[in-house]
C-alpha cells in the first residue's frame, strides 16, 4: 500500500467572484521513502495541494475526492486526528522562513514544543532533542544559538531550523513547498544537499513542491507537472527529462534558461496562464498549446502510455512532431 | 571613441544609526557599492549578478542619483552626473530609464495603462500635442505587444508579464539611449521569464539600446549579456566578455556561483560537483579585511586577509590573488 494516495482530489476556493478551481481531478501516490517532485508555475495548485493534504486549506476552501494517508482519511479527518498526525508524522516545510517561525518566541521553545506537545518529552529532554537535531542540520555552535530568537539567524540558517523543526518527530513523510525559492542559488545548493542527505538517513518519503526544474532534477525520483489546475504528466524523472511527452513538459523545459549549454536558447510559451476563477474548457493548456485542436476542448484523461509514465493529452509531441 | 556610459570608482555608503545610539555618535557607515569601474558602449548589454546583498540594486539606484553615490559616471564622454543638481539632471533621467523587479508594485494602481505611459511625455515632452503623444503610446504598446483595447484597464487587471511589459513600455516610450533593468524577470514564471527576455532582446536590436541587466540567476544573465560583471560585498571580483566568463571563470567565487545553479537535466544535475562555500554573508557593517570573500574562499590564504585585491583594467579582470580554474580539492560532494 502506498503511504499517501491521492484520488480524484478538488480544491475549491469560494470568493466574491464566484468559485476558484485551484486543483482538479488530482491523483497520485507516493511510497515510504520515495522523493517526488510537483512542478508548476504560479496558480498551477501545487500549493493548494500540499495545503489539502496538511488540513491547512484557507476557511472558503472546499475539497473533493479522497487523501489517504497509511490507510486514514485525511479530508473528513477531526481537527483533533490531524492534529496527532501534522508534525508526528506528515511534516511540511514552508517557502518563507521568517513568517513561519514565531518571532517572539526562542528557537529552543519553538522547537520544544513540537516534542513535550507530540511525545510528552520533559522540557529538559525536548531541548536537547533539539540542539542535537540543530547539530544534524550543519547549524556551528548549536547549543548556543538554539537560546537565539529567529531574526538574529540569516535567511538560510533559519531554513535549517525549520528543517530541523520538522524532523524532530521523523515523519513518514515530509512535504517541502518551495523550500529553496526566498535563497540565494549558493545557500540553495547547500540546503537541497542537507535535504537530499536527511531524506536518505531518516527514510523518509519527500514532496517537493517548486517551480524550479533544476531543482527537482537533482532531487526527485518520480516527477508530476502540474498546470491550470489539474496534472498534465507523470513519470519517474530521467525519461520525463529526456523526452517529455506533453507539450507543456516540452514548453517548459524549452523556456527554462541553461548555464550548462553553449547555445542552448530560452523558448518563450506564448500567452498567458489561466484566470482559474474562469478556466478555459478542455485542456487548460490548449490556448497556449503549439498543438491544440478542435478534440482538446474537452478534458483528456490522465491515461498510462509507458513504463510508470501517464499524461493527460490526446496530442502528444511523439503523434504531432515525432 | 568615448563610451556612452563610464563609471569610475563608485560608492555609495548609507549611514546607520543603532537603536540606543547617542545624537553626537558618529553613525556606522555601511559600504553598500565600494569602488566600481566598469564601461558600458552604446547598443551592449552588461549583466550584473551577486547574491542578496552584494550592491547590485544599489550600484543602479546610484547612477542615476536615486541614492546618493560618489565617484565619477560619465555620460557620452561629456557629463559627469553625479556633479549635477538635481535640476540639471532631469535632462539626462529621459535618455536613462529604469524598469524594476516587481511588475506590480512599479506601477500606480490608480493609473490606467495609457495614462503610466503617457506620464513620463507629460514630463518630460510638453511641447507634444495630445495627439502625438497618444500615437506614441499606442506604437510602443504595440511594440511591447499589448493590445489597443487593454488602454484603459488598470494594473491589477494584468498578470504578471503584462504587468512588466507596461513597465517596458513606460521606461522606452522617452527614446532612452540606456535601459537599466534590476531583475526584471526574477518575479516572473519560467515561461513568461523567457517572453520578457526575448522582448528586451528584440527591442535592444531594434532600437540600439544599451542595457544594465541586473540579476540574481546566471543563467538569465548569460542569454542577453555580452559582458557579465560578477559582485559580492560591494565589490566587483569578476568581469569579462559573457563567452570567457562562462568558459573560463577565474575567481573561485563566479565558480561557486556557477556550480551551484541547478540544471535541469536529472543525469547532469547529479554528476555535477558543486563548490560548496561555507557560512553566509558577512556583515557588510563589518567586511572583511582584505578580500571580502575570503571568509568563504575555498582558496583563502593567510595573504588575503592583508591585501585587497584590485580588479585590474583588462577585458577579462579578476580581483582575486590566487585566480585560475577550479582545483579538484575545492570541489564538494555530488547532488
Amino acid at each position: 500500500m502506498a503511504l499517501l494516495d491521492i484520488d480524484n482530489l478538488s480544491v475549491t476556493f469560494d470568493t466574491d467572484d464566484g468559485p476558484v478551481y485551484a486543483v482538479s481531478e488530482l491523483s497520485l501516490s507516493i511510497d515510504r521513502g520515495q522523493t517526488l517532485g510537483i512542478v508548476g508555475e504560479s496558480g498551477s495548485g501545487k500549493s493548494q495541494t500540499a495545503f489539502a493534504i496538511m488540513g491547512l486549506l484557507a476557511g472558503n476552501g472546499r475539497t473533493a475526492g479522497s487523501v489517504r494517508f497509511d490507510g486514514q482519511e485525511l479530508l473528513t479527518a477531526s481537527k483533533k486526528q490531524m492534529n496527532a498526525l501534522r508534525a508526528h508524522r506528515i511534516a511540511m516545510i514552508f517557502q518563507d522562513p521568517m513568517t513561519s517561525l514565531n518571532p517572539y518566541m526562542r528557537i529552543s521553545d519553538q522547537m520544544a514544543e513540537v516534542l513535550t506537545l507530540h511525545q510528552g518529552m520533559s522540557k529538559r529532554d525536548a531541548v536537547a532533542e533539539a540542539t542535537h537535531m540543530l547539530d544534524a542540520v550543519r547549524i556551528p555552535s548549536a547549543a548556543e544559538r538554539i537560546r537565539l530568537f529567529p531574526h538574529e539567524f540569516s535567511g538560510g540558517m533559519r531554513q535549517r531550523v525549520m528543517i530541523a523543526m520538522s524532523l524532530l518527530c521523523k515523519p513518514d513523510l515530509l512535504i517541502a513547498d518551495e523550500p529553496t525559492t526566498a535563497l540565494d542559488v549558493t545557500v540553495q545548493a547547500q540546503i537541497m544537499n542537507l535535504l537530499a542527505d536527511l531524506q536518505r538517513e531518516f527514510d523518509m518519503a519527500t514532496i517537493l513542491i517548486t517551480h524550479d526544474l533544476g531543482v527537482v532534477a537533482g532531487f526527485c525520483e518520480r516527477v508530476t507537472v502540474m498546470y491550470g489546475s489539474r496534472v498534465m504528466e507523470e513519470g519517474p524523472t530521467d525519461p520525463l527529462f529526456a523526452k517529455p511527452t506533453h507539450p507543456y513538459t516540452l514548453g517548459l523545459l524549452g523556456a527554462v534558461p541553461r548555464i550548462d549549454d553553449e547555445d542552448a536558447q530560452m523558448t518563450a510559451i506564448v500567452g498567458n496562464p489561466p484566470n482559474m476563477a474562469d478556466p478555459p474548457s478542455g485542456c487548460p493548456f490548449h490556448p497556449r498549446c503549439d498543438f491544440a485542436g478542435d478534440d482538446c476542448l474537452t478534458m483528456p484523461p490522465l491515461e498510462p502510455f509507458a513504463e510508470g509514465r501517464a499524461r493527460a493529452c490526446r496530442r502528444p509531441v511523439e503523434k504531432i512532431a515525432p | 571613441m568615448s563610451s556612452l556610459l563610464s563609471v569610475r570608482d563608485l560608492r555609495v555608503t548609507f549611514p546607520i544609526t543603532r537603536a540606543g545610539d547617542m545624537p553626537w555618535t558618529a553613525p556606522r557607515q555601511l559600504r553598500a557599492v565600494n569602488g566600481i569601474d566598469f564601461d558600458l558602449e552604446a547598443g551592449k548589454t552588461l549583466g550584473v549578478v551577486g547574491e542578496s546583498g552584494c550592491g547590485k540594486s544599489t550600484l543602479a539606484r546610484g547612477l542615476i542619483q536615486m541614492v546618493p553615490a560618489s565617484g565619477q559616471v560619465v555620460w557620452r564622454g561629456e557629463t559627469d552626473l553625479l556633479s549635477l543638481s538635481r535640476r540639471q539632471m532631469k535632462r539626462y533621467r529621459s535618455e536613462i530609464q529604469m524598469v524594476f523587479q516587481d511588475p506590480l508594485a512599479s506601477l500606480n494602481p490608480r493609473m490606467t495603462l495609457g495614462q503610466i505611459i503617457a506620464e513620463p511625455l507629460k514630463t518630460h515632452r510638453s511641447d507634444l500635442s495630445s495627439e502625438e503623444r497618444r500615437r506614441r503610446v499606442a506604437a510602443m504598446m504595440e511594440r511591447v505587444g499589448l493590445l489597443p483595447q487593454m488602454i484603459n484597464r488598470y494594473p491589477h487587471e494584468f498578470s504578471g508579464g503584462q504587468c512588466q511589459r507596461i513597465g517596458i513600455a513606460r521606461a522606452l516610450v522617452m527614446e532612452p539611449k540606456l535601459l537599466i533593468c534590476d531583475e526584471p524577470v526574477s518575479a516572473l514564471d519560467v515561461s513568461i521569464q523567457a517572453q520578457v527576455v526575448d522582448l528586451l532582446k528584440d527591442l535592444q536590436r531594434d532600437l540600439g539600446l544599451a542595457m544594465i541587466f541586473i540579476a540574481h540567476d546566471l543563467s538569465v544573465v548569460k542569454h542577453i549579456s555580452e559582458e557579465v560583471m560578477v559582485l559580492y560585498l560591494g565589490r566587483v571580483m569578476e568581469k569579462a566578455p559573457k563567452s570567457a566568463l562562462f568558459a573560463d571563470p577565474q575567481h573561485p567565487y563566479t565558480q561557486a556561483l556557477m556550480s551551484a545553479v541547478p540544471i535541469p537535466d536529472p543525469v547532469a544535475e547529479r554528476a555535477k560537483k558543486v563548490i560548496a562555500l561555507d557560512g553566509d554573508l558577512p556583515s557588510p557593517m563589518a567586511p572583511p579585511s582584505g578580500c571580502v570573500f575570503r571568509t568563504r574562499c575555498p582558496r583563502a590564504q593567510s595573504e588575503c586577509a592583508q591585501t585587497v585585491p584590485q580588479p585590474g583594467t583588462d577585458a577579462h579582470r579578476t580581483a582575486c590573488l590566487f585566480p585560475g580554474p577550479t582545483k579538484q580539492s575545492e570541489l564538494g560532494h555530488e547532488m
